[in-house]
């Protein structure tokens, strides 16, 4: 009995000795600064940075690698007490970026050249001529953005369009490079107004297949401020450096320009009026 | 010789009764042709006209644009109406000349004239073939003279021509043979001299005995030539099962036939090849199989690049009513098309028709891991694994199982209990890949 005793008792002072050296020898020094950061950023993993995942931009910014405001979806709130761990100045006010799906043709105002009978997926349906839509440059409504999506921001309306809820919306960038047809955009949150499509066809050929895409008429470039709105090949593009006032979107003889605010909720009233009519 | 044969496969119906027994009958000249730039596997060629233009037949009108690319030719002479984006049978929207044919049809200078192919050499050969814009006809379209250029190092030892038509409905392959042995056969001459190879095999199906009889008495007088019966399953004329069926070869993952030292061809490209290096007469019609119970009269068409589907089917005598899908190829690989105003390229083997009781609507189910598509498919990849792999879009994994192997028979599908749209998302799976490597390089 004492034997097993003392046997145990010197092998348990025997390995703990090797484990105390073992510790000492292999250490490895981990800059505090990381996992101080880590616990900072947003924790999505959601890989927007372009970094695996928020502890591996923690580790880039302490390298050095990364900016302190690096972290999309983090406000200016998560920038600024990063840069204090860092002991840096935050440069300027930065916007918030939330993004835009540039299409408002749904099924009721765009037509289709042929129905599909295929995987739910728009990067799947595009392989095959383009997707459904006549307008090659259209919104498919399979929802891969919002598959995508790591805060739940974007929805699929039933009358096949996705649409982005700016509250929800961190600007991480995913939804952009996931479409297919890259009709979504990041935009400056404060900026209202939109030029809602895509299409670079001439506007005798949009007219044909879609009620409320840009035909290129230029109105709206003749009436917003020097600059504000191009023409790209038939496409009217806002540039959101400067502010275009409200009343530009009230030229627009397709509707194809909305103000943000205002869209939503008609959007989202006309949902659920048709939801309300299924009903009965 | 039985037991010609490869892993996996599927017993598909094959309808050929349909065609198989008519005669080529030849295309009356449309009033318009829609001759696409984007042909051939490989870098798009360089479009060389504009509206309004006036082409003579067999006049370039589309230069290559690399090594892995051909040249475009106006099938017919007459003035260019309208070059824009129109649906290409394989299923995208390419740009095209729109041609209205004169009515002449007059050659450009120095075409359509008899060569003298025996002082040719290797190069003249190859040189012809490439001028002539000669892409694989089986359905693939890759450059012919590409397959012609090994890189140093590789030889060549067995020439392979490719009768075997597997895809369901299709006959333009058996037809050709029937009424075109010995051109087929100087066509492949004229490939086997330019890689020096001895050894010729003709390759077909079972289900095609008149056309194994014909080419039987044709090779009878070639030194070397050969022809093999095979076994009849879907996909038999895939190019890595026939080398392995014929010679017990493996092609690497990821390789080419030239790696176990063997090409091979279709036949309509041995017939295409024989009036290029013979006549010096370009790529401009091909056969056609126009089947399917969608129109009154199915027929195989010899018709020029750029007819369109339209055109061919009222030659047929117009789509029944209730017909749902058109598809260009056969319905194992075929591109189901949305407008008629698709044009036939080089690469259109038949246009199948179905009507509304032959299409299922398929709603897709969860994979229930029965294993039919591992049993089914020839490339012995493991497609339900894949396929889930893919629905979470775990790309790197599904690239990890060997995706891009690939060969989207359709075998998987076919027998899928699930209904499980498999080859789509292989599809998708290849384009993300290219997507992501195209990133990292």
């Amino acid at each position: 009995m004492s034997t097993a005793v003392i046997v145990l008792a010197v092998l348990a002072f025997v390995l703990g000795l090797g484990l105390a050296v073992a510790a000492r020898i292999f250490a490895v020094n981990v800059d505090p600064r990381i996992e101080k950061i880590t616990e900072i950023l947003p924790g999505a993993n959601c890989g927007g940075c372009g970094y695996a995942g928020c502890s591996d931009l923690a580790k880039a910014i302490v390298e050095g690698k990364a900016g302190v405001d690096a972290c999309p979806v983090g406000s200016a709130e998560v920038a600024e007490k990063i840069a204090k761990i860092m002991g840096v100045e935050l440069s300027g006010d930065k916007v918030r970026k939330v993004a835009i799906v540039l299409c408002s043709g749904d099924d009721q105002v765009a037509s289709k050249k042929f129905y599909y009978n295929g995987i739910e997926d728009c990067a799947s349906a595009a392989l095959i001529f383009g997707g459904d839509k006549s307008c090659k440059y259209g919104c498919l409504g399979l929802g891969t953005c919002a598959d995508v999506c790591p805060f739940d921001a974007i929805d699929m309306l039933p009358s096949g369009l996705a649409r982005v809820d700016p509250e929800r919306c961190t600007g991480c960038g995913k939804c952009v490079d996931a479409c297919p047809k890259g009709i979504i955009k990041l935009v400056p949150i404060d900026r209202k107004v939109h030029v809602l499509c895509s299409s670079h066809d001439k506007g005798g050929k949009v007219r044909k297949i879609c009620k409320v895409g840009c035909i290129g008429c230029q109105k709206c470039a003749k009436e917003a401020p020097e600059g504000a709105i191009t023409m790209e090949e038939n496409l009217a593009v806002v540039n959101y450096d400067i502010e275009i006032p409200e009343s530009v979107a009230g030229v627009c003889p397709t509707h194809t320009i909305v103000i943000r605010g205002e869209h939503l909720e008609e959007v989202e009233a006309s949902e659920e009026a048709k939801a309300a009519g299924g009903a009965v | 010789m039985s037991g010609r044969h490869f892993f996996g496969g599927v017993h598909p119906e094959y309808h050929k009764e349909m065609t198989a027994g008519k005669a080529i009958e030849a295309m009356p000249m449309p009033e318009k042709l829609v001759v696409h730039f984007a042909q051939n596997i490989g870098s798009m060629p360089t479009p060389l006209v504009k509206r309004g233009d006036q082409v003579k037949k067999g006049q370039v009108i589309a230069e290559a644009s690399g090594f892995v690319s051909v040249p475009v030719h106006a099938p017919t002479s007459g003035k260019v109406e309208a070059v824009d984006m129109f649906p290409n049978p394989v299923g995208a929207e390419t740009l095209a000349a729109v041609i209205a044919p004169d009515g002449e049809d007059a050659w450009a200078e120095g075409l359509n004239v008899e060569q003298d192919t025996d002082s040719m050499n290797g190069d003249q050969i190859k040189g012809l073939i490439r001028d002539a814009g000669l892409v694989g006809m089986g359905g693939a379209t890759f450059p012919t003279h590409v397959k012609l250029s090994p890189p140093e190092g590789k030889s060549i030892d067995t020439l392979i021509l490719n009768g075997a038509e597997c895809e369901p409905y299709l006959t333009a392959d058996h037809r050709l043979m029937l009424e075109h042995p010995a051109e087929i056969l100087e066509g492949a001459s004229f490939f086997a001299r330019v890689l020096d190879v001895k050894r010729v095999i003709v390759a077909i199906e079972k289900n095609k005995p008149d056309a194994i009889e014909k080419m039987k008495k044709a090779v009878e007088v070639k030194e070397g030539y050969s022809v093999e019966a095979l076994d009849v399953v879907y996909p038999q004329g895939a190019e890595k099962q026939l080398i392995f069926a014929l010679t017990g070869r493996r092609v690497p993952a990821g390789g080419l036939p030239m790696d176990v030292n063997v090409l091979v061809q279709n036949v309509g490209t041995a017939f295409a090849a024989y009036e290029a290096v013979r006549f010096k007469r370009p790529l401009l019609e091909r056969v056609v199989t126009v089947t399917g119970n969608g129109v009154a009269e199915p027929k195989n068409i010899r018709a020029r690049i750029g007819t369109r589907f339209e055109d061919m089917i009222d030659r047929c005598g117009g789509l029944a009513e209730d017909t749902v899908k058109v598809i260009s190829g056969g319905p194992m690989m075929g591109v189901a098309q949305y407008s008629l105003d698709a044009a036939v390229t080089k690469g259109t083997s038949g246009i199948v028709t179905l009507r509304k009781d032959e299409v299922v609507q398929f709603v897709s189910d969860p994979c229930i891991r029965c294993g039919r598509c591992v049993e089914a498919c020839p490339m012995r990849l493991n497609p339900s694994a894949l396929s889930i792999f893919i629905e979470m879009c775990h790309f790197e994994d599904a690239a990890e199982y060997h995706v891009t192997d690939c060969i989207e028979c359709g075998s998987c599908a076919y027998v899928c209990p699930s209904q499980r749209p498999l080859v789509h998302h292989f599809r998708r799976a290849k384009a993300e890949i290219r997507k992501m490597s195209r990133k990292a390089g």
